[in-house]
């Protein structure tokens, strides 16, 4: 029987209480100063072998300082680290290697264009041969309910697959602690469910987990405890299956969430603003997805939604809809009725169109640069008069970003800081609020909260909402389906550069979207691996 | 057992300025080393490279008469390599101003006068730019790499002006000497200062102030920077990467143009087999000493300035290669790189293979900068 039958016959189960024995790893005291901030303040915790531990916080709550502390990135201030009872010194992430020290990381390290064998030969220190570590793949992989082919070329895989070969490759170097980071923010709902049993499976066999997510729901299902970080400071430990979503969050925030405000239903008369009609347009590149004939309106006052498991032609669209591709013909896309398909992003922009990239840094913002002259990046060109006769008014883009700080609560060290020195989540609050600013009537955004905490979010897709109803048209690009969900009037699901046809939110289960990013809707696709 | 680069979480501000007085000193000490291998006396030999040159009025004439082109040149190139474009042959857009801005006098000696100067300049700098247009379209049509390209029209440039002088444009009068006609009094820059110093100074100072300006002020100067750091970011604004190629290529060709009429019609005189000692290659360190800041870069130029100088001065006075003014000159490039990749990386000795690292080149570093 092979493995994937296996999972087949065993479904996921909620872990029984928390296990006992000596922690496989305990931090005492562990102490992270960086100059004048206090990432890390005097934080215990034990994590038992064989326990999926849960570590929760806001951004900037000091959780990935604590994980590179751990796994070796960073050393302490001050504070003890013991593995297995005695006191160690993490020199670097090989020697977390060699302590038994795993992560997989939220963003992949592979080479589209090398194999899943080499992939991994190029990260195992032993230099065996390609042909025992292929042997030993399709093995460890089995075992684990992780089926791979080791001869697969990585651009081919699904991101679930990609995962996979991340997993593997920590797997082969039996760590006894694994540190996930997010890892299910790029999964459908069916390969996060193949993941937990992975997880299952290890901690069965006293394989401990650090497993860090912002999705509260699934922490609540699979993880046996929870530290819960604020500020630096451990604020509470808890067993989260008997919490309530709503406590934890509040544990983590320090106040009650604001709920969001509920939709209004849209008037079907409103007229649509933005049109994409047939585009089509070829893979920019080789392991790129070329769009298939993608049509979709978005009327003014509604939220559209394209749900789609990553790398299913999310990028091309966006590029399409922004300019940064053009596309063969003008009106295959339409702001407010005037063609622009192959007009540029500023034209777009002086239509009173925005737009929001999922790849902040490099794409959205320039790292090395400060947040005002990140602000005169996308609103050079729209009129407001930050660009006079060539000269730039540096003085009024400051005003923005004080602007955009106030409304979006961007936290930063000094008034105007290089977009790097932000924590991702509140680069995610600017690079949104520098959109929202000009009160767009077009709005195209990816991932709108991807790696934002639990408040942020809330104040994000609030504001969306509010945006819509005030008679804009928002197309949010997202693969967080409970975030589609919770703002969407309509969905439609991206699965091989296809678009299906929008369906009303209202209507549909997480399962009916998962289905259709799966590729349900036309027969295999990108997660064809599973036994749906 | 392999080395890594690793990129610092945090760049030191004050490095990333020390670093070129650090490089200049580290020079100083490897001039050192080679001065006793040569058997010269060291401290002789340093006195006369570095000081000597500072304690007479003609030769302080000629340093600034030297900084002049090296200012223009590099000025120009900074913008190339803001914007991530690597325009290495300035040395022959700086031939084919020269060779522009000599028709007039050559083809027409009597014309004379502040207008037929002027008239010279222009032609000198769209020379420059004509020749720098080439790897750009080059470049921006069929992707053909601009260091190679333009790099290769540097010697092209070369044999054309050899030609030239050699040539067609030899003169007459000239006793088979491979130089044109002398230019007239009227066809020459005028002279400000000194026996030598021409309003080509002036050019320079105003050209580093503009190009200044122009990165911290104008849409332009910030095109130039995002494109050069975050191209992605870059075509999100709306900006064009191949129109910035074109602009960087046409701006810094046509300053090594004007570099290079300014030299036919000041301190040369004529048209020559050569009409510069390598300013063309010299600017480029002077850019990245110069921290690829306009402002920066007239104090770098001064120092390579004087490496020329010193250069001449010790092989008069100790007999020492003629080539050693390249050599304090690759040196100064080869240490201000290597400071600037020690400011952004840290190195790591890895004694087994773990996983590939990614190791950036060192010319990266100083990217990203004004």
């Amino acid at each position: 029987m092979s493995a994937t039958d296996a999972r087949l016959t065993t479904s996921v189960k909620r872990p029984s209480g928390r296990p006992t024995g000596e922690p496989t790893l305990e931090a005492i005291g562990i102490t992270k100063d960086f100059a004048t901030l206090r990432a890390n303040d005097h934080i215990n915790f034990a994590i038992r072998p064989g326990e999926i531990h849960a570590l929760l916080g806001e951004n900037g709550a000091g959780k990935s300082t604590l994980v590179k502390i751990l796994y070796g990135a960073l050393q302490p201030t001050f504070g003890e680290i013991r593995w297995k009872g005695k006191s160690v010194t993490i020199v670097n992430p090989a020697a977390a290697r060699r302590l038994g020290i795993g992560m997989v990381f939220q963003h992949f390290s592979l080479f589209d264009a090398l194999t899943v064998a080499e992939n991994i030969s190029l990260a195992l220190a032993d230099g065996a041969g390609v042909a025992t570590l292929r042997e030993r793949i399709t093995r460890v992989s089995a075992e684990y309910g992780l089926p791979l082919n080791p001869n697969s070329t990585v651009a081919d895989l699904s991101v679930g697959e990609r995962q996979r070969v991340e997993i593997v490759r920590c797997l082969l170097q039996e760590p006894q602690l694994i540190i996930m980071d997010e890892p299910t923010s790029v999964l459908t709902p069916q390969e996060a469910d193949d993941l937990f049993m992975t997880l299952r499976r290890l901690t069965d066999e006293g394989c401990s987990v650090l497993y860090i997510s912002h999705r509260l729901e699934e922490v609540k299902q699979i993880c046996h405890h929870a530290t819960i970080l604020r500020h630096g400071k451990v604020v509470a430990e808890c067993d989260p299956q008997r919490e309530t979503a709503a406590r934890l969050a509040t544990l983590m925030v320090g106040a009650e969430l604001r709920e969001l405000h509920a939709p209004e239903p849209v008037n079907a008369a409103a007229k649509v603003r933005l049109a994409i009609h047939d585009l089509s347009m070829p893979r920019p590149h080789p392991f790129a997805t070329a769009l298939d004939h993608v049509s979709l309106e978005v009327r003014a006052g509604e939220i559209v939604s394209i749900a789609g498991v990553a790398g299913n032609g999310q990028d091309e669209l966006f590029d399409a809809l922004s300019g940064e591709a053009r596309a063969k013909s003008a009106e295959a896309i339409q702001i407010d009725g005037v063609p622009v398909g192959r007009r540029g992003v500023n034209v777009r922009r002086r239509l009173n169109a925005a737009f929001v990239p999922e790849e902040r840094l490099g794409h959205g913002a320039v790292p090395r640069m400060p947040l005002s002259e990140n602000v005169v990046l996308t609103r050079h060109g729209t009129r407001e008069g930050l660009v006079r006769s060539g000269v730039v008014n540096f003085a009024g883009a400051r005003g923005i970003v004080g602007r955009i700080t106030e409304v979006f609560d961007v936290r930063k060290g000094s008034p105007d800081p290089e977009a790097s020195s932000l924590s991702g989540g509140n680069l995610q609050k600017f690079v949104v609020g520098r959109e929202f600013d000009r009160q767009p009537g077009v709005l195209v955004v990816c991932q709108p909260t991807w790696g934002v905490d639990a408040g942020a979010a809330t104040t994000i897709r609030q504001a969306l909402i509010d945006l819509a109803r005030a008679g804009s048209a928002v197309l949010v690009i997202s693969q967080d389906l409970d975030e589609i969900l919770e703002i969407s009037d309509r969905v439609a699901v991206i699965s091989k550069g296809h678009l299906s046809a929008a369906h009303d939110a209202r209507g549909m289960s997480r399962e009916d979207i998962g289905l259709l990013m799966g590729g349900a809707g036309h027969g295999g696709g990108a997660g064809g691996t599973h036994a749906h | 057992m392999h080395i890594e680069l690793i990129r610092r979480p945090e760049r030191s501000a004050w490095m990333a300025f020390l670093s070129p007085v650090l490089a200049i000193v580290l020079t100083v000490i490897a001039g050192f080393i080679i001065f006793v291998a040569s058997r010269v006396d060291p401290f002789g030999a340093l006195y006369i490279y570095f000081i000597d040159s500072l304690t007479a009025w003609w030769s302080i004439q000629d340093l600034i008469v030297k900084m002049t082109p090296l200012i223009l040149i590099a000025v120009g190139l900074s913008l190339c390599y803001l914007s991530n474009t690597w325009n290495i042959g300035a040395e022959g857009q700086l031939a084919a101003g020269a060779i522009a801005g000599s028709v007039l006098p050559i083809f027409f000696p009597d014309w004379e006068g502040p207008l037929v100067v002027a008239i010279m300049l222009v032609m000198g700098v769209l020379g420059g730019m004509a020749y720098a247009a080439i790897p750009a379209i080059l470049k921006t049509r069929f992707g053909a790499n601009e260091i190679l390209t333009s790099l290769m029209l540097v010697y092209v440039a070369g044999y054309v002006l050899d030609w030239l002088a050699r040539g067609p444009w030899r003169n007459p009068a000239g006793h088979n000497f491979p130089n044109s006609r002398q230019f007239s009094d009227g066809q020459l820059l005028p002279v400000i200062a000194g026996q030598h110093i021409t309003i080509s100074i002036i050019f320079a100072l105003i050209v580093a102030a503009a190009a200044w300006l122009l990165l911290r002020k104008t849409l332009t100067g910030f095109q130039i920077r995002v494109l050069g750091q975050a191209p992605r970011a870059g075509a999100f604004a709306g900006f064009s990467q191949s129109r910035m190629i074109m602009i960087a290529f046409l701006i810094s060709g046509g300053l090594a143009g004007l570099a290079g009429v300014c030299e036919v019609a000041g301190p040369l005189g004529q048209l020559r087999i050569s009409v510069s000692p390598g300013y063309g290659f010299t600017a480029i360190i002077v850019a990245f000493l110069g921290r690829l800041n306009p402002l920066g870069i007239i104090v770098s130029s001064f120092v390579l300035a004087l490496s020329y100088l010193g250069g001449e001065g010790v092989q008069i006075a100790y007999g020492v290669s003629d080539q050693i003014a390249r050599v304090f000159q690759g040196m100064l490039l080869f240490f201000v790189l290597a400071c600037d990749a020690l400011i952004f990386y840290r190195i790591r000795i890895v004694r087994r293979v773990v996983a590939a690292a990614p190791v950036a080149p060192a010319m990266e570093a100083t990217r990203g900068r004004v």
